[in-house]
């Protein structure tokens, strides 16, 4: 069973007469990395977007088909239909999101990490406390900032950033990880240890992964969808699309012909 | 040619800072009689314009019962009274004294209240247009708050004077002009420049820092009270002290509505004067050393604005670092 599953979906932004992702079917599986790839405006962000539903901070955006979602008591609910605010923080407790930019909040190393637990209702101290080193342990990170907790998480390198980002995404317990482009405003080196970081993580976590770096995709990913103009062409488990696609579009994309 | 625009351009630059040198050294000097006669004291002192008995000249004009020396107050009073058709340049026995604490604590007092009254709008204000309004509302309700920028002083005054006042002393009691009354129209002059300028402060939050928060389960309040406002703080800090440079500058609304007596207010329902006003109205019929104590008063006033400004201008530099 599948922890998140897409069935039939089309999204359609605001204003937009034709829609920017039709028919998608595609499973998120359990303990996996997937990986969504394709050319720039493919749709694989309005995709990745559309699973915690972030699209609805601004008004107007049409959604058909479902997505279900099935957590870890086996319940299955169709993120798709979602009113509540409250109904959208629990689903956002359980799918978090991971920017392309690392976006650390004005405040201390440690606030950052403990924000997602405060606004969810932890108050005890040692409880954050305890938390907190977990998750920026889990995020390797712990070894670097343990010493400056309390300083501004704007002090940190570009890399340190969006470990310390995974590590507040880590730190409530999420049972999805969504990253948009993780990877692309960072050096190789943080690269590398971001890569390291999100195989280590599906221990815990089912991954979603948008990337525009195809030797990402196949470095670390399970499955891989290959997404073009708002179509999903192919998807395989990952050494199968880099091996053997089934799809031309989908081998002329990976062995560079156009994107 | 570049020589010639070059120099052009550092010339009108230079004159900025030129006029600014020199406002600064003809006040200095048009204060100078009056900073020579009362120094520090001038701060401290709350009596403007009053005649006092020289400690060491003759008790000849008071009543013989009197003694020169341990003058109380009631005969202060008196002598004021008596000596309002004489000229004090003729009154050997008798200085004319000038303080500047009353219209120093009128202005700043009015600026504060303004102050607390229009901060917490404001801030309503800017979170409704920046974060809540939808787009075309928060459009209109922009252009309204830029057209309130644009009204001139003297008709919030007016306004001020005839319709808002009357209703302040109604609910609060005691005089229509008030220091509350005067704070009160000054805080609904600087509102709009706060609200527009937090306002824009606030829209220059990153939008994926802010979905950052709600994909962490935030919900609108979280973002806008752990997110929105740190990250614009240096902006509403900026409003802040740029409002306050325009509301302690402020002369025409607060002169229709400060009541303009040189005494110091016991409770907010009072009347007093500031800076501005005490300027405005007595600068007329100065001369000699009253002339040089407004200018003094000015002085003040100068200071007290410049260093806010500079306090505005070096929030704005660390910001742009």
């Amino acid at each position: 069973m599948p922890v998140l599953n897409i069935k039939k979906f089309s999204f359609t932004y605001p204003g937009v007469d034709h829609p920017s992702l039709k028919d998608i079917n595609l499973p998120i599986k359990r303990h996996k990395i997937t990986a969504l790839i394709g050319p720039s405006g493919c749709g694989k962000s309005t995709l990745l977007r559309s699973m915690n539903r972030i699209h609805d901070l601004y008004p107007g955006n049409k959604y058909e088909g479902k997505i279900e979602f099935t957590d870890t008591d086996k319940n299955i609910s169709d993120i798709l239909d979602i009113k509540k605010e409250n109904e959208f923080i629990e689903l956002r407790q359980k799918i978090g999101m991971i920017f392309q930019k690392p976006t650390p909040f004005p405040m201390s190393i440690f606030d950052n990490v403990a924000y997602g637990l405060k606004i969810s209702g932890v108050k005890n101290k040692t409880e954050l406390a305890d938390r907190v080193e977990i998750a920026l342990k889990g995020s390797a990170l712990w070894r670097e900032v343990h010493d400056r907790l309390d300083k501004s998480a704007m002090g940190l390198s570009g890399g340190q950033q969006q470990r310390l980002c995974i590590a507040r995404a880590v730190a409530v317990k999420p049972e999805v990880l969504l990253f948009d482009e993780p990877t692309s405003a960072l050096d190789p080196i943080s690269t590398g240890a971001i890569e390291e970081l999100i195989v280590e993580l599906k221990k815990d976590v089912s991954i979603a992964i948008v990337t525009h770096n195809m030797q990402q995709a196949s470095r670390i990913s399970d499955y891989t969808a290959f997404m073009y103009l708002g179509d999903l062409v192919e998807y395989n488990k990952t050494e199968n699309i880099f091996l053997n696609p089934q799809e031309k579009k989908t081998e002329d994309y990976i062995t560079g012909r156009f994107g | 040619m570049e020589k010639i625009f070059q120099k052009l351009a550092l010339s009108s630059a230079s004159l900025v800072f030129i006029l600014l040198v020199g406002i600064f050294i003809t006040l200095y000097i048009t204060a100078k009689p009056a900073i020579d006669e009362f120094g520090f004291n001038f701060i401290t002192n709350s009596d403007w314009n009053k005649d006092v008995a020289l400690e060491s000249a003759p008790t000849t004009e008071l009543t013989d019962s009197d003694d020169a020396m341990i003058l109380d107050e009631d005969d202060i009073m008196l002598e004021d009274e008596d000596d309002m058709m004489l000229d004090d340049e003729d009154d050997i026995s008798t200085k004319t004294i000038y303080g500047g604490l009353v219209p120093i604590v009128g202005t700043l007092l009015t600026t504060l209240i303004a102050l607390a009254f229009s901060l917490p709008i404001a801030m309503g204000i800017a979170v409704f247009l920046a974060e809540i309004a939808p787009k075309n509302i928060s459009n209109v309700v922009g252009v309204a708050i830029e057209l309130l920028a644009a009204i001139p002083s003297i008709i919030f005054g007016m306004w001020g004077l005839y319709y808002f006042a009357p209703i302040i002393a109604d609910l609060f009691g005691g005089y229509q002009v008030s220091l509350l009354t005067a704070g009160l129209v000054l805080g609904v002059m600087i509102l709009p420049f706060m609200a527009a300028i937090t306002r824009d402060s606030m829209n220059t939050t990153p939008a994926v820092l802010k979905e950052s928060a709600y994909a962490l389960g935030a919900t609108k309040f979280e973002v806008i009270k752990d997110i929105i406002f740190p990250y614009s703080k240096v902006g509403i800090i900026g409003s802040i002290i740029l409002a306050l440079g325009r509301a302690l500058g402020e002369t025409m609304a607060v002169a229709f509505l400060i009541g303009s007596i040189f005494v110091l207010p016991s409770k907010i329902t009072d009347p007093t004067i500031s800076i501005p006003v005490a300027m405005a109205n007595n600068f007329g019929e100065a001369s000699g050393l009253g002339e040089s104590a407004l200018f003094y008063l000015a002085l003040i006033l100068f200071i007290i604005s410049f260093a806010i400004i500079s306090i505005a201008k070096f929030y704005f530099l660390k910001r742009a670092n």
